[in-house]
């Protein structure tokens, strides 16, 4: 559906900053998350862990378990059928380990018992006989051939022989001739890069509540962001028919990529099923570090060619990402994303999985390239100060625009990054001065955004109001902004919409929330829905006047003729069609289902001062800007939100945020204690710059904004270090022990 | 285990329950009472998303045993506010956008209300660092910190308004 | 009660170690007793010129003490980087020595003060210095059935001042990386006449450094003073390597952190003069 013409466009409700929907039950407590229900009968469960690394599950003996008085079901991997499709079994595996434990936290056996506290006692009653094999958690330790074997047999075709067996999947990017770009080069750096792997971090730890109705009937909810995935997946490892699972998704307390999959849910069916009443498993903080889905960690050589007027000639990566013990393709983002800010006459990306004894890879907001953009990003102001030159100009002149080759394979449409890099050049806080121990660092980022299975319905009500019904859970202010844009193409008010996320048997199927997808295809799916309706009420219209349905038009939330030729006919209002409705044909609805294409892509710049404290290695961050191409900001304080939120999980991940694992291979920090997300008294005001570049894929011109943010503050931050203690950094988090060994020359 | 019976006062309305010697306030409040608006994000007083008030303190419930509740007063996010009229703080955080998904947002508002009693016209620092317990992932903080300081305008111009 | 138990035993002022260990399972105790309605407990009273500090007196109480606050501010400021807002309404300086961290925030500033611990045990109450207290991580040397029933801070000469910081990754809800205290009294002539400094988290107990009290009394901590200070202080340390920090990094930074405590210190205790 292409871009209306947005220049003369004038918008009544889109890009207003109207109330959400669901902010009087979360201000008061009343919105209902995935812990916050109970049914009748409810049993509560518990799932046991293993303390190992990697070991072989010798036996399970659960008998004393099963003893124990209020125990009313008990399942293990005995309890599961295996799956046919490979990414399915893994999922399976993940969630109750099958005959090896591939990591810290990896679930063996599941009590579900009349309270928590009997729960509990009965995991110490279940007797699992390990032997401890040998592990690996680093990805550059897992690709040596010598390396611990996490799991044998997994590489794909892409794999070369002669790799260790860990190293499941390769991938290649790129156009040109990068030899004779280096050639052309009059300066080339190439350094190497390491990220940890990080958690999402949500606050609301994953919780779901499970209640078989009959041996092959049950109804699901649990806290998700995507009820249609939970779906088919729990009904293929439950072996149900998906019409009998009826997943809801509650309110969701935080996802950011990490509830995209399912850990808990076909724990708690299979338990339900066994037991015949309702299961309930809420994760501990601890469970939730251990064992749902962090994020990728990284290795990275980057190798960048530029003249001395700085213009890019060649640009080089090889990432080697781990998304734990199962195979994962994540690092094909990293590959695609790593150059795409740049306009470049030749680029390769390299790009290599392995296994690590760690949990099973979950997506994290822009899965896989925020640590390539970090690389990458570092050896270009690395090379701007090597030549002198203004980090913001070497952009601007290297910048991809439309009609650029995308180092991944597209030609861009209209893109935002040359106005987003103006915009910070113009910006106060680029010219401000930096006092003594200061540093100033910026970053490009980008993300490709989502498109994807999209599914809406949109009823008039005979009362003149509107009821919106969609698929997918709210974890950002969707249901306003989707509300908006059915009250900005009705022309009713934003106060006559109430949009409400549907549960898996209301409406057809919806791709899972993520890929900064919901705004831009949920919100076209919604307008082509008010279209499709606004069709049969001016059918409605025509039918009352007896005119042709050609001649009738929609205005301001009317019907009107179309012309004098048409008739001369007063208006009816949206109200005055529905309330007769009953009379003309019976009720009216708009629907729209398909799978969206056009998902513009988004770039931003952040900018970050930075001062060290040269004493203790500790960075403050002083002052931060965000600027960001929404293409259409439909809601822009939910757009800001999502710029800030996004920025500061960035700053997280670039000075404290990472799994920190022993030698014995357990994880070491799984809570927020040592798990240091950022706190209140961390950060300065996160400012926003929000600009509008309209995608041509939609028809207000929405771009998703959700997962851009997270991409610039890693080397943002490195940048600004770097520059303010006048030594490169390339290793995350910057701790501050880390940064005082590399200013004490250890 | 023997339960212990205990008579305390929730948002003002007396309350008597059973708990277990060794269950938190916060066990008791969600899970016995149907308070569920005291969240659970980690059970070891790091997040405070479990913030209540205990006689007027601060705490996170996930710290306190239910039995500590015999003879005090508690305050949760359901007391804030009166009947359908919200609190100006849980007003200023829907017209300032100052939550996303809301699980933090009433460990946030009641720790945001024991502040504004106490000092009712706090700086930016002050303010962060008292929110410092209170980990919110979605915002970044900032339109909390402009929810919070909005509010506080509201509330002192009330305040001089009735003075 | 405490000592006819024969399982495990935990005494609760605050809770907010207590109730974490008894979630974790780390602790299952068979006795769990509150000793916060205890008579005393929970009351600062002014004493000898110095003030007795209730076991079951929370950090935010001592904050809000403005006499404390001015005699001890080293201490007060220790105990009240104790965790957050929330856990200042709970956790206790007691509790916080009892529990027996060598990161506890609340002890070195303590030990600095040269604090006395009043303990009642099985056969009556006694006295003890508080660096007698920590025995190594998590163990301490009470005996069981014995609780601390108050901490005694005492009156201190004019021209004092003391003064605790910590290193944490964040600016708060942390875990003090490494730490020190400095409690110090000038003479008239500015020059130092006394002086204790402790470490926190670079040993198996919080530390006692009285070579970095030598290397600064008779000076006006001028910078040589304050560099031998950090010397001496990095010399005592014995740390470890873990997930929060480095030996390297605990070493270099116990140093710095008395010096830059020796600093504000001297600055309270010029303050304290010119108010005497």
């Amino acid at each position: 559906m292409p871009r209306d013409n947005n220049d003369t466009r004038v918008f009544k409700v889109v890009g207003t900053r109207p109330p959400r929907p669901d902010g009087i039950d979360k201000v008061t407590g009343r919105a209902m998350y995935g812990a916050d229900v109970t049914a009748p009968g409810m049993l509560s469960a518990q799932i046991l862990r293993s303390p190992h690394a990697h070991a072989r599950i010798v036996a399970i003996d659960t008998a004393a378990a099963a003893a124990l008085p209020g125990v009313k079901a008990i399942v293990t991997a005995a309890d599961f059928m295996a799956q046919d499709d490979a990414g399915l079994d893994d999922i399976l595996v993940n969630c109750m380990a099958r005959d090896v434990v591939l990591y810290d936290g990896h679930a063996v056996a599941a009590v579900a018992a009349t309270t928590p506290a009997i729960a509990r006692a009965a995991l110490k009653l279940i007797d699992v006989t390990y032997e401890a094999l040998p592990h690996v958690t680093d990805v550059d330790a897992a690709m040596r051939p010598d390396a611990p074997v996490v799991q044998a047999g997994r590489a794909n075709e892409s794999v070369p022989a002669g790799m260790s067996p860990n190293v499941t999947h390769h991938c290649e990017f790129g156009h040109g001739d990068v030899d004779a770009g280096f050639a052309a080069a009059d300066v080339i750096v190439e350094r190497s890069f390491t990220t940890a792997a990080t958690h999402q971090g949500y606050i609301e730890p994953h919780a779901c509540l499970a209640t078989f109705t009959g041996e092959d009937k049950a109804d699901l909810w649990c806290c998700t962001q995507g009820q249609y995935n939970v779906r088919t997946v729990c009904a293929a490892l439950m072996g149900m028919e998906a019409s009998q699972l009826r997943v809801t998704a509650s309110e969701i307390g935080g996802g950011f990529g990490g509830k995209t999959t399912v850990f808990i849910e076909p724990v708690a069916l299979a338990l339900s099923r066994k037991a015949g009443r309702p299961v309930k498993i809420v994760m501990s903080r601890d469970e939730v570090f251990r064992a749902t889905g962090p994020t990728v960690s990284s290795s990275i050589d980057v190798r960048i060619g530029m003249t001395r007027d700085g213009r890019i000639t060649a640009g080089e990566a090889v990432l080697r990402y781990s998304g734990g013990a199962f195979p994962c393709g994540t690092v094909d983002m990293g590959a695609q994303s790593a150059f795409a800010a740049y306009d470049m006459p030749a680029v390769r990306t390299l790009g290599w999985n392995a296994l690590t004894n760690r949990p099973k890879e979950a997506a994290y907001r822009a899965p896989g390239a925020p640590m390539a953009i970090y690389a990458v990003e570092s050896v270009v102001d690395e090379l701007c100060q090597t030549l002198a030159l203004d980090p913001l100009d070497v952009r601007l002149k290297n910048a991809a625009r439309k009609g650029t080759l995308s180092s991944y394979g597209p030609t861009f449409d209209d893109i935002g990054l040359v106005a987003t890099l103006e915009a910070a050049k113009a910006h106060p806080h680029y010219h401000a001065p930096l006092g003594p121990g200061q540093g100033r660092g910026l970053s490009a980022g980008f993300w490709f955004n989502f498109g994807g299975n999209t599914c809406v319905s949109l009823n008039i009500n005979t009362d003149g109001t509107v009821g919106v019904t969609e698929g997918n859970p709210d974890i950002g202010g969707s249901r306003a902004a989707i509300s908006q844009m059915a009250a900005e193409e009705l022309g009713l008010p934003y106060e006559k919409i109430r949009t409400i996320v549907a549960d898996t048997a209301s409406l057809g199927h919806n791709d899972v929330t993520d890929g900064s997808r919901v705004t831009f295809a949920v919100g076209l799916a919604t307008i082509k829905a008010a279209q499709d309706a606004v069709a049969k009420m001016c059918a409605r219209a025509a039918a009352i006047w007896g005119i042709d349905p050609d001649a009738v038009e929609w205005v301001d939330g009317a019907a009107q003729p179309c012309g004098p030729n048409a008739g001369k006919f007063p208006p009816m209002s949206l109200a005055e069609i529905a309330a007769v409705s009953f009379q003309t044909g019976g009720p009216i609805a708009g629907h729209h289902e398909f799978n969206a294409d056009g998902a513009g892509v988004s770039f931003g710049v952040h900018l970050v001062d930075v001062e060290v404290d040269r004493e203790t290695g500790a960075t403050k961050v002083l002052r931060y800007t965000v600027f960001q191409d929404a293409g259409k900001a439909v809601h822009p304080s939910y757009v800001e939100g999502q710029m800030q939120g996004g920025a500061v999980q960035g700053i997280g991940w670039a000075l404290n945020e990472e799994y920190i694992y022993g030698e014995d291979g357990r994880l070491q920090n799984p809570g927020f204690l040592d798990y240091r997300i950022p706190v209140a008294s961390d950060l300065p005001n996160i400012d926003t710059v929000i600009l509008e570049i309209p995608n041509p894929g939609h028809p207000y011109g929405v771009r998703g904004v959700g997962e851009t943010p997270i991409v610039p503050p890693l080397a943002a931050l490195s940048n600004a270090v770097s520059r303010a203690i006048g030594l490169r950094l390339n290793r995350l988090p910057m701790s501050p022990p880390r940064i005082l060994a590399a200013l004490s020359g250890s | 285990m023997k339960t212990i019976q205990v008579s305390t006062t929730i948002n003002g309305d007396a309350t008597e329950f059973l708990c277990g010697p060794d269950e938190s306030l916060l066990d008791v409040l969600r899970n016995r009472l149907g308070l569920t608006g005291v969240k659970e994000g980690c059970g070891t007083g790091d997040c405070g998303a479990c913030s209540v008030t205990l006689d007027g303190r601060l705490v996170c419930s996930c710290l306190v045993l239910g039995a500590e509740a015999e003879g005090a007063q508690i305050g949760t996010v359901e007391g804030l506010a009166q009947g359908d009229r919200l609190h100006p703080l849980q007003q200023s955080f829907i017209d300032h956008a100052a939550l996303q998904c809301g699980i933090c947002t009433p460990g946030i508002l009641v720790a945001a209300k024991a502040l504004l009693d106490r000092n009712p016209d706090p700086t930016d620092t002050e303010l962060r660092y008292w929110l410092a317990g209170n980990l919110c992932r979605c915002t970044g903080y900032d339109k909390i910190i402009h929810a919070v300081q909005a509010a506080a305008r509201t509330m002192r111009e009330t305040a001089d308004a009735q003075g | 009660m405490l000592a006819a138990e024969p399982g495990v035993t935990r005494i609760l002022t605050g809770g907010t170690d207590v109730m974490v260990q008894m979630r974790a399972g780390l602790a299952a105790p068979a006795l769990v007793v509150d000793v916060k309605h205890l008579t005393g407990l929970r009351a600062i009273t002014p004493e000898a010129g110095g003030y007795r500090i209730g076991a079951a007196v929370p950090g935010a109480v001592m904050g809000e003490h403005a006499g404390l606050r001015a005699l001890w501010p080293g201490v007060v400021e220790g105990v009240e980087l104790i965790g957050s807002t929330q856990v200042q309404g709970r956790a206790t300086m007691a509790g916080n020595l009892c529990n027996g961290s060598p990161a506890a925030d609340a002890v070195p500033g303590l030990v600095a003060a040269d604090a006395v611990v009043r303990i009642m045990g099985v056969d009556g109450a006694r006295d003890c210095p508080v660096i007698d207290i920590p025995a190594g991580p998590g163990r301490t040397t009470l005996a069981k059935g014995d609780i601390v029933t108050s901490i005694f801070l005492p009156a201190r000469p004019a021209r004092s001042g003391d003064a605790y910081l910590r290193f944490t990754p964040r600016s708060e809800m942390d875990i003090a990386v490494v730490s020190a205290a400095v409690s110090l009294t000038l003479g008239a002539d500015g020059a130092v006449t006394a002086a204790r400094v402790a470490l926190g988290a670079v040993a198996p107990t919080v530390l006692l450094v009285d070579e970095a009290a030598q290397a600064i009394i008779g000076t006006r901590l001028d910078d040589a003073a304050l560099a031998a200070l950090a010397a001496a202080c990095s010399a005592a340390c014995r740390p470890i390597d873990d997930k929060r920090g480095t030996v390297a990094f605990r070493t270099q930074v116990a140093g710095v952190l008395a010096r830059r405590a020796a600093s504000i210190a001297r600055d309270r205790a010029h303050s304290a003069g010119d108010a005497a």
